[in-house]
């Protein structure tokens, strides 16, 4: 259904960059690793976002099959993410970032 | 248009990767039906050599023919060719140079070799890649097999670490890198590296939003080649990792990323090689300064590794910078030489180092020479290539690196290029002195012998060192053909 | 047809006073008209209606973690059966053919897991002779264990 005075894209790309910046302002500042996990999460679905918008845009569907891959990709990455923060949490007994941190010299 | 039905041709071209994928497949199937709880798989071992050799062949096969696979997603072409076969190169170099180091924990079983397959197998898609799609789904399989690899000690802190790092920064770097791919398909209507290159040299396209997409993917690129400033995760990851992982990471994944990077920055945004070019070259030369200079303080040997494996990076950025054939073909031939002995080298420290990765220091290759000559020597070879003495492959690559950065008119990064590889010499040169001049360390007696299989892969990779150093024109002459990207 | 755009989202503001206006309600009219008791069992946790049993912040087994990973794992992949469908009529064997590779693919995994025993919830070495253990038991026992560790 395409109405004459929809939202105009641009819209959709402003929310989509504010949903980038904030994923990747909460990544440099939270200490919480699942916290961080979950803006790398944001950040992605932001450029899912923008995708599909694009895709609107230009009248063509291979954007929003991007998203499908991108989909995709995300949920593996959790899958090995979270593996992967749960074994740090069995040694450490904790989730703060700054308590991983022995590789030092 | 081309027909929407593959086509035998298509499936050729992409035979490599198929391979790689049912190998590694297998192998994933196989663990759990093998294996005696000993934490020793010889028979896997040796499927994921036979996977690895067949799919070189498959590569090499596959170049008879060169071309487009699957309506222009694949470009099989010399450039593709010479990553795929050197990134399978060194996949079969690290199972040779990791099987001691598996043993020794218990852990050698059919995930390290299935990961290491699908790792490749993405590095091999990142390296034929066409489409920023299929690059961008390529340069995922590889890391996300990466980041299972470096933390593939599950009970080690340090593996566990490691693999945290790793993964959280480069997904991040994965998010930049998918945002720019966005605006590039915003822009301009398509992911095709060729069908971008023709919108941009047309013009018309808003200059702004184009410096940012662009802006966006050198980051995710950087981040994935460990270039200044966004280096800052190499040490921590290459030190944490499982020693042969450490090798694998700093070679294979890294040549594919530099090969996603030279070949989208060519041919896609080629035609504005005048603006990003001066963010190149402070890039290039902050990444040697930050890699040569932090190198000379560190004590850990893989940790120095590192951050001269984040110098090196700064050499090829060089390369790139220069944007030219000749610079492409420097690079390439720099990558493979680099490889070989990053491999080589990470090998004897994962020797050296002995169970639990307790040996790590300089100084406990103290009087390695004495005790264990095979491993010394060979450890000099890849340093002085490290250093970039003549008749070793490192010479050949600095020396074309900084020719085309001379012919491209960039004299000041060539002589600040060339002030850091002296600084460079100081570090390498102290693990030489410390071997041969040194009364031997504890850890170096206590050495048992290495298999037959890590003395072959060190020899494999010593040889290859040497051999791109004494006879470097015909490889030199296939990077000068391949290196002509369209 | 609708001509500005806030009288294409009237709709959706009618829609959202109305929800606001009938969940308010009946918050209020619960505050104005219902009788107020003060006990223990009032104040407890509801948990369907049981007796709580123990802290609400108890740590859960890690095989929930895993059943949940995996699970988001096999779903995802499930995106792809859409345009697969789309698509089917037009491409036909060659579209079968492609998603045999797929599933074959996603079977291989699967047969992986249930084989390291990622999918095994009963105990091994701790197991209870005379009775099964409850879901409790596990979460007490092995909240700390990864599942699929042989």
């Amino acid at each position: 259904m395409m109405l004459p005075n929809a939202v105009p894209v641009s819209w959709y790309l402003i929310l989509s960059a504010i949903l980038f910046s904030m994923g990747v302002a909460g990544f440099l500042i939270r200490r919480n690793i699942i916290t961080v996990f979950m803006c790398i999460e944001l950040m992605l679905n932001a450029v899912n976002l923008s995708f599909v918008a694009f895709s609107y845009e230009l009248k063509k569907i291979d954007g929003q099959l991007f998203t499908f891959f991108v989909m995709v990709v995300a949920a593996a990455e959790a899958a090995v993410g979270l593996a992967i923060i749960l074994t740090v949490f069995r040694h450490r007994m904790s989730l703060e970032i700054d308590d991983v941190s022995s590789l030092k010299n | 248009m081309n027909s929407l039905f593959p086509t035998s041709a298509d499936f050729i071209r992409f035979a490599p990767e198929i391979v790689l994928t049912v190998v590694g497949t297998l192998l994933m199937l196989l663990e759990p039906l093998t294996g005696d709880g000993k934490g020793e798989k010889p028979q896997l071992r040796w499927l994921a050599i036979a996977g690895l050799a067949l799919a070189m062949a498959a590569a090499i096969f596959a170049y008879g023919d060169p071309g487009p696979a699957f309506n222009g997603m694949l470009l099989v072409d010399g450039f593709g060719t010479f990553f795929s076969v050197l990134v399978i190169g060194t996949g079969l170099l690290t199972v040779f140079c990791a099987q001691d180091y598996l043993i020794r924990e218990k852990q050698e079983n059919g995930e390290f070799y299935a990961l290491l397959l699908f790792s490749i197998a993405g590095q091999c898609i990142m390296a034929t890649a066409n489409e920023l799609i299929i690059l961008f789904i390529g340069l995922e399989i590889s890391s996300i097999s990466s980041y299972i690899l470096a933390g593939f000690l599950r009970e080690d802190r340090r593996s566990n670490e490691s693999a945290l790092k790793y993964f959280l920064l480069g997904s991040f770097a994965t998010g930049f890198l998918l945002y720019g791919v966005a605006w590039i398909y915003g822009l301009t209507g398509s992911t095709n590296l060729a069908t971008i290159q023709a919108t941009l040299a047309a013009g018309g396209v808003n200059p702004r939003l184009l410096a940012l997409s662009a802006a966006l993917m050198f980051v995710g690129f950087a981040f994935k080649v460990s270039a200044a400033p966004f280096q800052v995760w190499a040490p921590d990851v290459y030190q944490g990792a499982p020693s042969p992982v450490s090798a694998f990471l700093s070679a294979g994944p890294k040549a594919a990323a530099f090969a996603i990077f030279l070949r989208v920055f060519t041919t896609a945004f080629g035609s504005m090689a005048d603006r990003w070019a001066p963010v190149f070259w402070g890039s290039a030369l902050l990444t040697m300064i930050v890699g040569n200079f932090a190198a000379l303080r560190q004590d850990n040997i893989k940790r120095m590794l590192a951050y001269s494996s984040i110098a090196h990076a700064g050499y090829v950025m060089v390369a790139v910078t220069s944007h030219s054939t000749v610079g492409t073909a420097a690079a390439m031939f720099y990558l493979a030489s680099y490889a070989f002995v990053n491999v080589g080298a990470f090998a004897v420290v994962s020797y050296v180092a002995a169970k639990g990765e307790k040996h790590v220091g300089i100084g406990d290759f103290a009087g390695l020479a004495a005790r264990q000559p095979l491993a010394a020597l060979v450890m000099t070879i890849f340093f002085t290539s490290l250093i970039g003495v003549p008749l070793t492959a490192g010479f050949f690559g600095k020396f074309y690196i900084f020719k085309a950065a001379l012919d491209a008119g960039m004299v000041w990064l060539t002589v600040l290029g060339l002030l850091n590889s002296a600084v460079a010499a100081y570090y390498y040169l102290r693990v030489i002195v410390v071997m041969y001049t040194h009364e031997p360390s504890v850890a170096v007696n206590e050495l048992e012998p290495a298999s037959s299989g890590l003395q072959f892969g060190w020899v494999a990779a010593a040889a290859a060192t040497l051999a791109l150093g004494i006879f470097p024109s015909a490889l030199l002459e296939f990077a000068s053909r391949a290196a002509i990207l369209r | 047809m609708p001509e500005s755009l806030a009288q294409q989202y009237f709709p959706l503001l009618v829609q959202i006073l109305l929800a606001v206006l009938v969940a308010g309600g009946m918050v209020a009219a619960g505050l104005l008209i219902g009788k107020k008791v003060k006990n223990r069992v009032k104040e407890m946790p509801y948990e369907c209606g049981m007796t709580p049993t123990g802290n609400a912040r108890e740590r859960f087994s890690v095989k929930f973690y895993l059943v949940g990973m995996l699970f988001i794992l096999f779903d995802i992949e499930a995106v792809f059966l859409f345009p697969w469908a789309v698509v089917f009529r037009e491409l036909k064997l060659f579209a079968w053919f492609e998603m045999v590779t797929f599933v074959v693919l996603i079977l291989a995994g699967f047969f992986y897991i249930w084989k390291k025993g990622a999918l095994d919830w009963t105990q091994t070495e701790t197991s209870k002779a005379h009775k099964p253990p409850t879901a409790l038991d596990l979460m007490l026992s092995d909240e700390l264990e990864v599942a699929g560790r042989r």
